[in-house]
């Protein structure tokens, strides 16, 4: 990556800053406002621990886990109980392995999600970033059913510079996904981003419309590289458990992309989905820029969050 | 397990504590550790969560259990009125300026929150109301959001007044005032750009465009799946710009929309709709007694509860005691299985109850598929079939019998044979459970009669 490496970092920072700020708020204060460890630290670590939407069972997992390491090492002192914190939330953002294999073989990327999480600027983000990358990008433009969908995402295709496969409004978004598949593999493409209309998990008919379009792509392009990203909007709250849950029963997600990290919401939700469903988040959105999506390195991520 | 339904948790917890008069200290303790889990997973903010438990505790402790329920009912029965209290206990209407003026309403909230499209969804309610709306496109940065709104316009309609992307917002809706005068549009809605709240930039864009035109009301569009944030991102619209009312968005998914409560209780204002679904004509009404049991996770349990209740004062206290004799001793015969099913349509037929359940996750569609209203039919047209001697003593039915009631309700011998033979069935499983109707527990079933164990 010799992208503005530290251009990045700086908005990645800035994005996270808020977030920072506020979790170290309440953290520092839960550290520092009690001189002993008892039911209202824990209860004061719970509160902050829910309110970046952690979730109630992830957070009383932790809380457990904590009770037990101030147990078994002795730990008197709540800002001593800090650092075992971070790690245990760490331990649930880490994944082992390159999760990026795919970005540098030919690969087929799927973008799935409810509405307006921010399905079709990711791509427009993604398909950039490939770009600077020198990859060969296609587009498919498979939101046939929100209006003028198909020409938010030609917009971003423009502004990037890589073809697209669209087609008008109403038609079957499989056959949009069929003909980009076809003109992927005659053009040759590194990478195709298929944009798809954002739907509720719990609407039968739209996850089997989903289904299909992912049905296709294994069937026309078996054995390739599949990355199907969940795009969550780091606002959500415990529904994003089953939004998770059930896309994931619909079509294998290997990954998250995490959008509007740049607002005040904590994007806790992903260690509970982590924590439960073992979903890696894979980039997270941090503006409203073209340059806006990071790769998301739990290291670096917990980190920024945590670092003074 | 995630959405457990409070109630069943609650009685659960309860299970050993029965029938007691009052609320003590501990029933309530008990009880309100299990509502604020509830809160906390239905999305609730945490510090309104904590509020909202305090204020419930100091009703709870000490108050009287009403005959029929259990402690975790009657602490459930509180919470839920405070719950529907904090959220508003009627329903508000959207108001318009007086006659024919020009009523100005603009929708602003962050980013993906669904702006544009009830935009379109609140012109097409307007023009049931006999008013003519203008829709105007001020979101000129996301691409192709003009367009959106455009095409959502021509669908429902509305005229929609756009300037392009290189005028300012604030321009633009006061040329688009102008606009609605000399086309005699008296409603203007404003679809102005997703933003987060801390962005000062575009925050103070739409300080700007109240400075310079009328703004009649302010509607925060709200995604309900919203989590803590919710908070953040009320209080600073509100501080900032100033909000009137707000809009729920995404209420047909499954998420249980604490941030309804959470906003309520933050900023005051009415949640005057919900967004229902995709279709321009998915927008409703707001009513706060529903929000209450969705965020409770108990569908309109409650509302099921009333109906039972309101139903059972109609019967005949004395039918209603031999029913339950009868039933204890296992003598269920036809003629309960008749009242019981007359009971049932008198309350909307079994799918629009089943529909008052919680129905986090489960569809309509799926509703209607599990329970065969036909097949309900078809059962009432045999025992009708019968004759009274038949319907008071099922053992005297013989083949002889079965056929000719068969060929009266228009149906095979099998399916006759069937019935008898699943009602029997439920007969022997009454006198086993005598508990179940039990007379003891005039309990929110308890006046159903056997209405509820019906062999379907």
């Amino acid at each position: 990556m010799e992208k503005e490496k530290s251009g990045f970092f700086a908005k990645l920072k800035n994005g996270l800053n808020k977030t920072r700020i506020n979790l170290l708020d309440g953290l520092d204060s839960v550290f520092h406002g009690f001189s002993e460890i008892d039911d209202d630290f824990y209860e004061e670590l719970e509160e902050v621990l829910v309110m970046a939407d952690i979730g109630v069972s992830t957070t009383g997992e932790i809380i457990d886990e904590i009770k037990t390491l101030v147990k078994v090492e002795h730990i008197k002192k709540p800002e001593d109980c800090r650092d075992y914190l971070i790690n245990l939330l760490s331990d649930r953002l880490n994944i082992e392995g390159d999760q990026y294999a795919f970005e540098h073989e030919k690969s087929i990327i799927f973008v799935i999600g409810v509405n307006g999480v921010g399905k079709t600027t990711s791509i427009g983000k993604l398909a950039y970033n490939f770009k600077q990358d020198k990859k060969k990008v296609l587009i498919a433009a498979a939101d046939t059913f929100r209006a003028a969908a198909t020409e938010q995402l030609e917009t971003w295709a423009e502004r990037v510079g890589v073809p697209m496969i669209g087609a008008k409004e109403g038609t079957d978004p499989a056959s949009v996904i069929y003909d980009a598949l076809q003109s992927a593999r005659a053009r040759d493409v590194d990478i195709l981003l298929c944009d798809t209309a954002g739907r509720l998990h719990n609407k039968k008919n739209l996850m089997e419309e989903l289904k299909k379009m992912n049905r296709i792509i294994d069937r026309e392009f078996p054995g390739i590289n599949r990355e199907n990203l969940l795009v969550l909007d780091a606002s959500t709250g415990q529904n994003a458990l089953n939004q998770a849950k059930e896309f994931k029963e619909a079509c294998d997600i290997t990954g998250i992309i995490l959008t509007k990290m740049d607002g005040t919401a904590k994007g806790g939700i992903a260690i509970a989905i982590w924590n439960e469903l073992k979903i890696p988040v894979k980039y997270i959105g941090v503006g409203e820029g073209i340059e806006d999506l990071q790769k998301f390195d739990s290291k670096s991520f917990v980190s920024a969050i945590f670092e003074d | 397990m995630a959405f457990e339904n409070l109630t069943d948790k609650l009685t659960k917890v309860f299970k050993n504590l029965r029938s007691k008069g009052r609320l003590t200290e501990e029933d309530v303790k008990i009880a309100l550790k299990e509502v604020k889990l509830a809160l906390l997973e239905a999305d609730v903010n945490y510090k309104v969560v904590k509020n909202f438990i305090k204020s419930v505790e100091e009703r709870a402790v000490g108050s009287e259990v009403l005959e029929g329920l259990n402690p975790g009912q009657a602490v459930v029965k509180i919470v839920n009125e405070e719950l529907t209290n904090v959220l508003g206990s009627e329903t508000v209407e959207l108001k318009f300026e007086p006659g024919q003026a020009t009523t100005v309403i603009m929708l602003c909230g962050l980013n993906g929150a669904g702006k544009t499209t009830t935009a379109a969804k609140l012109a097409g309610q307007f023009i049931k109301k006999g008013k003519k709306p203008l829709l105007v496109a001020l979101d000129v940065y996301r691409p192709a959001a003009i367009k959106q709104l455009q095409v959502n316009g021509e669908k429902q309609g509305v005229d929609v007044f756009s300037m392009g992307d290189n005028v300012s917002p604030v321009e633009i809706a006061k040329q688009s005032l102008e606009y609605a005068a000399k086309n005699n549009e008296n409603v203007v809605i404003f679809d102005t750009a997703g933003r987060l709240q801390i962005d000062e930039e575009l925050m103070q864009e739409l300080i700007n465009i109240k400075k310079n035109v009328t703004v009649h009301k302010t509607l925060l569009v709200v995604d309900a799946m919203i989590g803590q944030d919710s908070v953040n991102v009320a209080k600073d619209f509100n501080e900032k710009v100033g909000i009137d009312g707000l809009i729920l968005s995404k209420m047909d998914g499954d998420t249980r929309g604490g941030a309804a409560l959470s906003i309520k209780a933050v900023t005051g204002v009415p949640i005057l709709y919900v967004g229902m679904g995709e279709k321009l004509s998915d927008l409703e009404q707001f009513y706060p007694d529903r929000m209450a049991n969705r965020i409770l996770g108990m569908g309109d349990v409650l509302t099921l509860i009333d109906k039972v209740m309101a139903e059972s004062e109609e019967i005949d206290k004395d039918k209603e005691k031999d029913m339950r004799d009868r039933l204890k001793k296992g003598k269920f015969d036809f003629n309960d299985y008749l009242e019981s099913m007359n009971q049932m349509k008198k309350m909307g037929g079994l799918s629009s109850m089943l529909g008052l359940m919680p129905n986090m996750g489960i569809s309509k569609d799926d509703l209607e598929g599990a329970v065969d209203e036909k097949q309900l039919k078809q059962m009432e047209a045999i025992v009708l079939s019968m004759t009274k001697k038949e319907r008071s003593n099922p053992k005297i039915l013989n083949p002889q019998r079965k056929h000719r009631i068969a060929k009266g309700a228009g149906v095979d011998i099998a399916v006759v044979n069937r019935f008898i033979k699943q009602f029997e069935q439920t007969q022997k499983l009454m006198k086993q459970m005598p508990g179940l109707m039990g007379g003891k527990r005039k309990g929110p079933f308890g006046g159903f009669g056997g209405g509820f164990k019906m062999p379907f």
